[in-house]
């Protein structure tokens, strides 16, 4: 059990979750894609070179890969940008892994906006649209590294596919260990007037600053830090949603497909609601800094707290 | 095995693929009447399936040929010979692409082209972490799959890691769905591309029991390369109103047509 709390970067939390596990079991390989330095994945292929592959530059080929291995018996965590592991493979994780039956746990990095530099080629928005098609597969993005560490270690004892969405830079420190559930969202805040869902460690942190703003203007908003995107907290969302009427839903990436429709989805066959959404909506991303990309898409405290007050007027 | 008993055993797994998919009045005829002799040296000769871990394993990457391993599996009795009628029925285990999901004996699930290849490399892979040195993985490609970017993904990814454990069919027939594949994207010098990634490279006639023989021994005898036999077949070999045209890649016939099929099969069979 690693300790998580001086890590200074999410990739770091990633790699301590599947080295623990790697020693915990000797099923678990990991794969990478020419991208090993970026994750840290050559960290795995140190303490256990025989269990390490590096595919290259061909994501399709990793993932079929990684399900002949499942088939022999091992537990494969693949590695590629969130823009790769989503529309460039997506063939292979419907067939070779999901409609095969077997198990491989697909880390996407820089999800949305967070690729910044390497620009709109590098940008997934559609990743969680694409990965909810597929019948079984669970989607988490945590927000911090305990919940990270914590959720990885969970999803290895699901033996069911899983598409792991994540930021490799930067780092939070927000729960303690063994605080984040698999498939149950955290409340960070109780409020009676509108409830607001964030998922990940950029939307998270927002969130976190503008209901401090929104209290501070007497609104009282829900926070949940939807960290299990798949299979859906029903349950929580239904009960905040029955207690607000409003949901306002931050998402890194697009609405069709995405947490918010998702939401809508479920609640509108339950109960009265009135909801607004921040997403990318129709844009393909652009290349930026982290500040600039958050103004272009919407993805700013103000724009939250203004999007919160005009939802519940 | 002896090569008549093969031929006896190729002759009756084609007269029961041809029964199936003229039970069900459809199905892709021509390329699982290509790889016949290939499956069936296979699973009478080859292949040590005894054990169910440490053992060899076959994964039919062309998996619309389905019909021809099921012809297989349910005579060496991974299941009852009844379900052969079943063929596309709702609810049945037998799909006209393999499905490892529903068919015992299905090593790996086929049907996107390509994808039983990387999943091949990594059944190899396996097998080499798990120490399991006397198996070996193989597969069967298409000439018209090859046309596929997966297959040479999973080629340089399988030289690369040297999985001479891993020994792979191309069915070289000539053909795909619409027509002759050197009308549509050329595959000439199949063996060229394959040396060219590194592979240890042979061409057979891939009907021929004798020369499938030498050439899976060989691919065993060397250690440092995955292997790649190319096949020489006639698509839709043995259903001879297949064999007359070029549309024969999947093609709609009743039982009756199968019955005269076969019979025509055998006569020529005895010349």
């Amino acid at each position: 059990m690693t300790d998580t709390s001086s890590l200074t970067n999410m990739k770091d939390a990633v790699m301590a979750a599947i080295i623990d596990l790697g020693k915990e079991h000797d099923d678990v390989v990991m794969l990478d894609s020419d991208l090993a330095s970026c994750l840290g994945s050559n960290a795995f292929k140190e303490k256990f070179p025989n269990r390490f592959f590096n595919c290259g530059i061909a994501e399709a080929n990793m993932i079929g890969v990684g399900a002949g291995l499942s088939s022999m018996g091992f537990t494969p965590f693949a590695h590629t940008f969130g823009c790769f592991a989503s529309r460039r493979d997506y063939d292979q994780m419907f067939i070779s892994i999901g409609y095969a039956g077997q198990t491989l746990h697909l880390i996407g990095t820089d999800p949305g906006v967070t690729a910044q530099y390497n620009g709109g080629t590098h940008m997934p928005f559609e990743d969680i649209a694409l990965m909810r098609q597929i019948p079984g597969l669970t989607i988490v993005e945590p927000s911090d590294a305990e919940s990270c560490y914590d959720l990885i270690k969970q999803i290895y004892d699901t033996k069911r596919p899983s598409y792991i969405r994540v930021n490799r830079k930067g780092i939070e420190h927000r729960y303690k260990r063994g605080e984040a559930v698999l498939g149950k969202g955290i409340v960070l805040n109780e409020g009676k007037d509108l409830t607001i869902v964030a998922t990940g460690a950029l939307l998270v942190s927002k969130a976190v600053e503008a209901i401090q703003i929104l209290k501070s203007k007497g609104i009282d908003a829900t926070l949940i830090d939807l960290h299990t995107i798949r299979p859906l907290d029903t349950g929580l969302i239904e009960k905040y949603a029955t207690k607000t009427k409003k949901v306002l839903v931050l998402e890194n990436g697009r609405y069709c497909g995405g947490i918010g429709e998702m939401i809508a989805g479920y609640l509108t066959q339950r109960i009265d609601v009135r909801m607004s959404f921040i997403n990318v909506g129709e844009q393909f991303g652009e290349v930026g800094n982290i500040d600039y990309l958050c103004n272009t898409f919407g993805f700013t405290v103000d724009n939250i707290v203004s999007k919160a007050i005009a939802l519940i007027k | 095995m002896d090569n008549s008993f093969l031929k006896d055993k190729a002759l009756a797994i084609r007269e029961s693929t041809i029964r199936t998919i003229g039970n069900f009045g459809s199905g892709h005829i021509g390329g699982a009447m290509s790889i016949i002799e290939m499956l069936t040296f296979l699973y009478y000769e080859e292949m040590n399936l005894s054990k169910k871990d440490d053992r060899d394993r076959f994964i039919c990457s062309k998996g619309h040929a389905g019909p021809a391993v099921y012809a297989v599996l349910a005579d060496k009795g991974y299941f009852p010979k009844e379900w052969l009628s079943t063929l596309n029925q709702g609810g049945t285990n037998l799909p006209s692409h393999c499905d490892m999901r529903k068919t015992p004996g299905i090593d790996f699930t086929a049907g996107s082209l390509g994808q039983g290849l990387s999943a091949a490399v990594g059944i190899a892979l396996g097998q080499r972490l798990k120490n399991y040195t006397n198996s070996y993985t193989y597969a069967v490609i298409g000439d018209g799959e090859s046309q596929e970017g997966e297959i040479w993904e999973a080629a340089e990814s399988a030289s690369s890691w040297k999985l001479n454990n891993l020994i792979v069919f191309t069915d070289r027939n000539g053909q795909q769905l619409d027509g002759y594949t050197k009308e549509i994207i050329n595959m000439d010098g199949l063996e060229k591309r394959w040396e060219g990634f590194n592979w240890f490279v042979q061409t057979i006639n891939g009907h021929n029991f004798d020369e499938l023989r030498n050439a899976i021994k060989k691919a065993k005898n060397q250690k440092e390369k995955p292997s790649m036999i190319i096949m020489n077949t006639i698509k839709s070999k043995g259903f001879i109103p297949g064999e007359r045209i070029v549309a024969n890649h999947s093609m709609t016939f009743d039982l009756n047509v199968a019955e005269k099929a076969i019979e025509e099969l055998e006569r020529r069979e005895r010349i």
